[in-house]
């Protein structure tokens, strides 16, 4: 990394540590609503961006913070690979450091990985403003605690995330998605057992007795699949469009009235009974909750099924938008939060109040 | 590389032999020299050290009695899982107690429908596929050491194999781990769903060596068994095609399931000793495996076949039938073990490089045996540019082991100047210790040191491995010169 990139953040970094001044780091700000409310003076990424390294038959490349996560994807696209854990920008201006500081992965998580899974390695400032640097630009490292992975997901909170190297994948030969129709519970049982056995299945969604199936692969294994599952094929501009609002959250769904809620279950977990509409992901393990119900209530649905709930979308986020931790995993976050900005100044709170 | 034995104290080794009999039955506590004999080494067996005890516990519970009481008393302790470890992160302290989770060999749970299994860590790796097979799933990470190492050291480790360019390695299959700090506090993380709120602990505790938690419990992700599975052995007459041939598949757009390299030295020994069938003529060879739907694999395979042959293979075989190939793969599995026929030792080595300078690495290990006097086999995973040189020694003969240490040392340093790194799957341990001060600097040290303390406050678990002392790296010597200035400038040299 080129100290010239990162030296005015160090300055902003090292001059808020001495004077305990809370910094919001913001890429594009698509990800302002998630987490807890973003606080403190601004330190915007965006000037920090570009491809630095990328070679196809690698598998790897290495961005930028402040990189587009469009043009990264074009640029992969151009060269027939991907991202993919298939993140979702939720806007235009959505960033790389963004994208990894939050965590989110799309439609493609259950078979293919989470942002974390593709981490190889990162630069950060920390809350000293010394430049760090974890993992590396290799497929396989177990060289240190596996930092970089940590980062994705951390909101930022740990670090500012300058530099960051992805595992990549070719992008699939073909693909069809197939609508079939079937009540909840057969559609969360199906999605399971077809998960165990060898199809190329890329994405599931439920919605309202819809149920959508994506199948990525050589020809003729998505052929094979597709006679074996049946329904309807979808046409690929379709299919593409319906991925997308998906993913990106503009179907017709996302825009009920209500709160948001993202239920992490096991994909197994039965059908969730709490007042309101779901749109299901991920074979099952991804329920998205639009509901007016008490927070308290839709955690402990979550918690009973061995998952655990985030206030994904709301106006308002009562005791927090994540999960509550026990004693002992917040003690381990508060001393990692102390290890890593003693003063506490990146990003205070967005993940959890305390820190 | 063999350190001074340190005398054991045995007033104190009687002191924490009672106060662990207090609760352990005595099956459970050895200390005795012929009882604690078997546990002087794991798999890197130069070096050596008899511990003060060993406890071998049967139950939960008494993992965490165990801690609570080394912990009170002072007294470090060394997880150990099989004891295959190729980088002494088992080895024992003389002061200390070896913890061995040998007989947590329970699957606990197999959930075929949510296709995860639940089983303690002294489970061996191979025995997880056994036990889901009949449901037509397996665990996708095959270390070659499968049949014998342990899943609580596969996480310790964060353990490859031959097939996790496409399936990834122990940290994208293992959803949750339970554990114990080494206050004996217990700790759960991860969850059976695909995330849990807060930092992703999960990652940090795979490949973290044993030194932030002893594992309990794993659950395992299962994967269903591919319909159908072929290798292609391809022969090239020279080191540098074989290795574009690598980046031309992948140029190709395909992930294959496995894409193994081994140079002549190691295909000949290796033959001798599995007749696994290979070309001994090639200068290398690559084994190129495409798994899925029989359609999907006849698709790869003749695309895989395409590629190599214009990438100058010199012969092309492809497995006719299951049999054959499960027999071009037991010669790359038991490469290792046939090394170890033809030398009275052999040092594995374990580093990754971006594939491109695949051929550059290979040839300077080529000028390091003409350096040293030492033969050098290579078996690799090319696919994720995973190198494993063996270097082939006799450690009786003193000056023979000094040269394998410099000429291993000399190899992982070229690994960090082509932008790779000193281990990639056999970790850190003792073993790579000094090379971890060229590999990070003072600050990234530190964090590591920091981390450790949030979960280890008195450093007592596993202590002295994976992670350098800043003094310990001002002391090695090589100091790191990065950008012309030296690393560590605050610390004393001598
Ligand atoms: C012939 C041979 C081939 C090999 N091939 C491969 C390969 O292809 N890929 C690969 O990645 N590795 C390979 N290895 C290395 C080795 O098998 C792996 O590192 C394996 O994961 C070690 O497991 P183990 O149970 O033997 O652990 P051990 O050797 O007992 O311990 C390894 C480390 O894990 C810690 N540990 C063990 N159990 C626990 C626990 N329950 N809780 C906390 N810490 C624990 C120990 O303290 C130690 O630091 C090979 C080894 C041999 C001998």
């Amino acid at each position: 990394m080129d100290p010239e990139f990162s030296k005015g953040f160090s300055d902003q970094i090292r001059a808020a540590a001495a004077e305990r001044r809370a910094l919001r780091i913001r890429g594009g700000g698509t990800k302002d609503f998630y987490g807890n409310e973003p606080r403190g003076e601004l330190l915007d990424t965006r000037g920090c961006s570009g491809i630095v390294a990328y070679e196809p038959s690698e598998l790897v490349v290495t961005a930028r913070c402040g990189t587009l996560l469009a043009d990264l994807i074009e640029v992969l696209f151009k060269q027939g690979q991907f991202l993919p854990f298939e993140p979702p920008g939720f806007g235009p201006g959505a960033t790389l450091g963004g994208c990894v500081a939050a965590g989110l992965s799309g439609p493609r998580r259950a078979s293919a990985g989470a942002v974390r899974d593709f981490m190889l390695g990162a630069t950060i400032l920390d809350g000293r403003g010394r430049m760090l640097a974890f993992g590396g630009q290799v497929m396989k490292n177990v060289a240190g605690y596996d930092v970089s992975r940590v980062l994705a997901g951390s909101l930022g909170t740990l670090g500012l995330i300058l530099e960051i190297s992805l595992k990549l994948a070719p992008r699939p030969v073909s693909e069809l998605t197939l609508a079939l129709e079937m009540p909840q519970a057969k559609a969360l049982e199906s999605m399971n057992r077809w998960a165990g056995q060898p199809l190329p299945i890329s994405a599931t969604a439920w919605r309202d007795g819809a149920f959508e199936l994506r199948l990525s692969g050589a020809q003729g294994a998505v052929r094979a699949a597709a006679d074996k599952l049946g329904g309807e094929r979808v046409d690929s501009d379709s299919a593409a469009r319906f991925w997308a609002g998906i993913r990106e959250q503009s179907e017709p769904f996302f825009a009920l009235p209500a709160p948001l809620w993202r239920l992490s279950l096991p994909s197994r977990a039965p059908q969730i009974e709490l007042p309101g509409e779901q749109l299901i992901e991920w074979g099952g393990a991804l329920r998205w909750l639009k509901s007016g119900a008490d927070a308290a209530t839709v955690r402990a649905a979550a918690a009973g099924a061995g998952g655990h709930a985030t206030q994904f979308r709301a106006s308002d986020k009562p005791g927090g938008a994540f999960a509550p931790l026990p004693p002992e995993l917040a003690r381990l976050h508060r001393e990692l939060k102390q290890t890593f900005d003693p003063a506490g100044i990146l990003n205070p709170g967005r993940l959890y109040q305390e820190f | 590389m063999g350190s001074a034995l340190p005398q054991i104290d045995f007033q104190k080794q009687k002191n924490v032999a009672q106060a662990l009999r207090a609760f352990l039955p005595e099956r459970c506590v050895l200390w005795q020299e012929e009882d604690t004999r078997p546990y002087e080494c794991d798999g890197l067996t130069a070096y050596r050290r008899l511990p003060m005890v060993v406890a071998l516990p049967e139950t939960e519970e008494q993992v965490q009695r165990i801690l609570r009481t080394c912990h009170a008393l002072g007294v470090p302790v060394v997880p150990r899982g099989a004891g295959t470890g190729l980088s002494g992160g088992a080895l024992p302290l003389g002061d200390g107690v070896l913890l061995s989770l040998a007989k947590f060999m329970r699957v606990v749970r197999v959930d075929p429908l949510a296709r995860i299994a639940v089983v303690q860590p002294g489970v061996r790796n191979a025995a997880i596929s056994d036990v889901v097979a009949p449901f037509g799933l397996y665990y996708a990470p095959d270390p070659s050491s499968q049949i014998a190492c342990s899943i609580g050291g596969n996480v310790a480790e964060n353990s490859g194999g031959v097939h996790c360019l496409k399936y990834g390695l122990t940290v994208h299959n293992v959803l949750r781990v339970k554990g114990y700090t080494m206050q004996g506090e217990e700790v759960d993380f991860g969850s059976e769903a695909l995330d849990a709120p807060g930092y992703d602990l999960l990652a940090l505790v795979i490949g973290s060596e044993g030194l932030l938690a002893v594992i309990t419990g794993v659950t395992v992700k299962l994967l269903p068994k591919t319909e159908a599975a072929r290798v292609i052995m391809a022969s090239f007459d020279d080191v540098q095609k074989a290795g574009d041939a690598v980046a031309a598949v992948i140029g190709a757009g395909i992930i294959p399931a496995g894409l193994e390299m081994m140079d002549k030295p190691a295909t000949l020994a290796v033959e001798q000793f599995v007749h696994a069938g290979y070309d001994l003529e090639a200068a290398v060879i690559l084994l190129c495996e495409s798994d899925g739907s029989v359609e999907e694999v006849e698709e790869e395979i003749s695309k895989m076949k395409e590629v190599l042959r214009a990438a100058g293979a010199t012969r092309l075989a492809v497995s006719r039938d299951e049999a054959e190939r499960l027999r071009f793969w037991s010669g790359r599995k038991a490469a290792f073990p046939a090394v170890g026929r033809i030398s009275p030792d052999y040092y594995c080595m374990d580093g990754t490089i971006p594939k491109k300078r695949l051929g550059e690495v290979l040839n300077f290990i080529g000028s390091l045996e003409k350096k040293y006097g030492l033969r050098c086999p290579n078996v690799f995973h090319a696919g994720d540019g995973n190198l494993h040189p063996l270097i082939l020694f006799d450690a009786n003969d003193a000056d023979q082991l000094k040269r394998t240490e410099e000429f291993a040392a000399e190899v992982l340093e070229k690994c960090i100047e082509v932008g790779g790194t000193i281990t990639g799957e056999h970790g850190v341990g003792v073993e790579k210790i000094d090379q971890m001060c060229l590999q990070f600097g003072t600050a990234e040290l530190e964090i590591f040191h920091s981390i450790k303390r949030a979960f280890d406050p008195k450093g007592l678990l596993n202590p002295g491995k994976a992670v350098p002392a800043l003094s310990r790296c001002a002391e090695f010597g090589r100091m790191h010169v990065h950008a012309g200035k030296l690393d560590h400038p605050a610390l004393p040299r001598f």
